[in-house]
């Protein structure tokens, strides 16, 4: 395979990154890998991506990293507190509350299988922030989503469907708008 | 003010107050909870600790559920004061060997207390003498309450409160009793027991949590799940199953009189003749026995002792209380000497 960046060079970084929901592979030589922030500075660099001390190329998403071993997928780091899945698994304990969302591949079954349930019920927060007020309700349109196309109600399902896809715009412009308040 | 030092040098002020339940010893609920703008503690290392308790302690030190309490950073605390803290369920091992940015707020009743950066932001906690889950809940309820209108949590409407291990997430809630069951364990009924609670997702442990034997007696019940279950369900289901523990220990307490009448009450009086009279006294000894001396004053065979002045007891007999009042560390055999003269001089203090 040749690297997609400068076309002329054997590929031999494989990086999967999840952009807005969105699957992204790419296939970089070890100089163009270099060049966009991913340190391949021999074999043992690599080790220290995979083990979260390297520079994460894409500050907004999790970051997958293979090499050309036949391996789909060998690390993934959350790139909010830099904690990587070795780490989770060395430790058991996660690193920040994003790492619920970067892991969530692996925490959903663990989750399930400790407390036999994947939902909380019970006290809440009475102060919460805007984007995870609309989390909630996003949450419940989802679900009756569900209840409707179970039922056959596909006029509802249809009208749930275009609600869901206007509170996502929405949600998406304030999670922004939020984290830029943040860093203000 | 008050300070640590006076705050140690007298036993817990929750474990005085006479109570009815002899069976139950108390009740306790804690709470996980984080704060969002923060990495977890055991990650973020002690920068971000330092902000998170830089944070917290202002905020702690002002709550109304919590009037003039003690705040203590454990870079601060001597290994002692340490012992005698985690002696008094006031923090854990964990937090123990930790340093600068995490520490300890404390009510002086000690009742409620909230740790500070052990595996989570706040690790809130309120003990009740007795079988008083309910009313836990309530405490803690309202101070977590008045604490989260001045923070922000880390929290998602699908999972709730996030915490460091995912075995914490949800309610972040667990409610813990402690209960004495001598007359079970001596019929050999309590391993079934103990068995059934695992089946319903209760966990039982013994006297010093964790991984620890059931020395004196005593276990402790809690429970596992966090999630998708509302706390006061968890708190309904655990004080319905404790007070059945309590029947069963009635009844076995009524058959073992009925038919060993005379071998308890050789074990109780072997009890109080050994505490009495002991030059050295192991820790697991005294907490047996103090455990026969616990089944006496229930039946009545001990006339003057009460319940609230062995729960003393068995508190200053722990290795920490008993190097905090000679006030000097001491070996293990200087300890079961000391710990004997201790028994010994309450002991006789009852009997004048
Ligand atoms: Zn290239
Ligand atoms: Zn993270």
């Amino acid at each position: 395979m040749i690297c997609e960046k400068c076309k002329k060079d054997e590929a031999t970084v494989h990086l999967t990154q999840v952009v807005d929901d969105e699957v992204k592979k790419l296939h970089f030589c070890e100089s163009c890998a270099k060049d966009s922030g991913v340190d391949t500075n021999g074999g043992s660099s690599i080790t220290d991506f995979f083990l979260g001390s390297g520079d994460t190329p894409n500050p907004t998403a999790a970051v997958e990293v293979g090499q050309e071993v036949g391996q789909e997928v060998v690390a993934l780091v959350c790139p909010h507190c830099n904690l990587s899945r070795v780490d989770f698994k060395k430790g058991g304990r996660l690193g920040c509350m994003h790492c619920y969302e970067i892991f969530s591949d692996e925490l959903e079954p663990l989750v399930r299988a400790m407390h036999h349930a994947d939902r909380h019920i019970g006290k809440r927060p009475s102060r919460l922030s805007k984007s995870v007020l609309m989390e909630e309700a996003l949450f419940r349109l989802q679900e009756e989503l569900v209840r409707a196309v179970a039922e056959e109600n596909f006029e509802e399902a249809a009208r749930l469907r275009d609600e869901i896809s206007k509170h996502q715009e929405t949600l998406s412009t304030v999670i922004s708008d939020e984290d830029k308040g943040a860093i203000e | 003010m008050i300070d640590l030092d006076e705050l140690l040098n007298r036993p817990s002020a929750w474990l005085t107050v006479e109570k009815e339940s002899d069976i139950v010893v108390s009740s306790r609920i804690r709470l996980a909870r984080n704060l969002r703008a923060f990495h977890f503690p055991g990650w973020g290392g002690e920068e971000a600790c330092s902000q998170v308790w830089a944070t917290l302690k202002p905020i702690l030190t002002d709550v109304k559920a919590m009037p003039g309490c003690l705040s203590m950073e454990m870079n601060d605390i001597n290994q002692l004061d340490k012992m005698v803290l985690f002696e008094r369920h006031l923090i854990s091992r964990e937090l123990s060997e930790k340093g600068k940015g995490s520490g300890l707020v404390v009510a002086l009743d000690e009742q409620m207390s909230v740790m500070v950066n052990e595996e989570d932001h706040l690790r809130i906690q309120v003990i009740n003498p007795g079988l008083e889950l309910i009313e836990a809940w309530e405490r803690i309820d309202a101070l977590d309450s008045e604490i989260e209108a001045r923070v922000d949590y880390a929290y998602d409407p699908r999972l709730g409160y996030l915490t460091a291990c995912p075995s914490n997430v949800g309610t972040g809630m667990r409610a813990s009793v402690m209960v004495h069951v001598p007359a079970l364990v001596l019929l050999e009924e309590i391993s079934p027991i103990i068995k059934g609670l695992g089946k319903i997702g209760l966990a039982v442990r013994g006297l010093g949590g964790e991984g620890s034997d059931a020395s004196g007696n005593m276990f402790q019940i809690s429970n596992q799940i966090t999630l998708g279950e509302e706390e006061m369900q968890v708190v309904g289901n655990l004080h319905e199953i404790v007070r059945e523990i309590v029947e069963h220990e009635k009844n076995a307490r009524k058959r073992l009189m009925q038919k060993k009448g005379i071998i308890v009450r050789d074990h109780v009086g072997r009890a109080y003749g050994i505490l009495s009279n002991a030059h050295i006294l192991s820790s697991k000894d005294a907490l047996d026995m103090i455990s026969g001396l616990r089944l006496g004053v229930d039946l009545g065979l001990l006339p003057g002792l009460t319940p609230s002045v062995l729960d003393e007891l068995t508190l200053l007999i722990r290795p920490g209380h008993l190097q905090k009042i000679e006030t000097k560390l001491l070996k293990v055999r200087e300890r079961d000497v000391s710990r004997a003269k201790l028994v010994r001089s309450k002991l006789a203090d009852i009997a004048k």
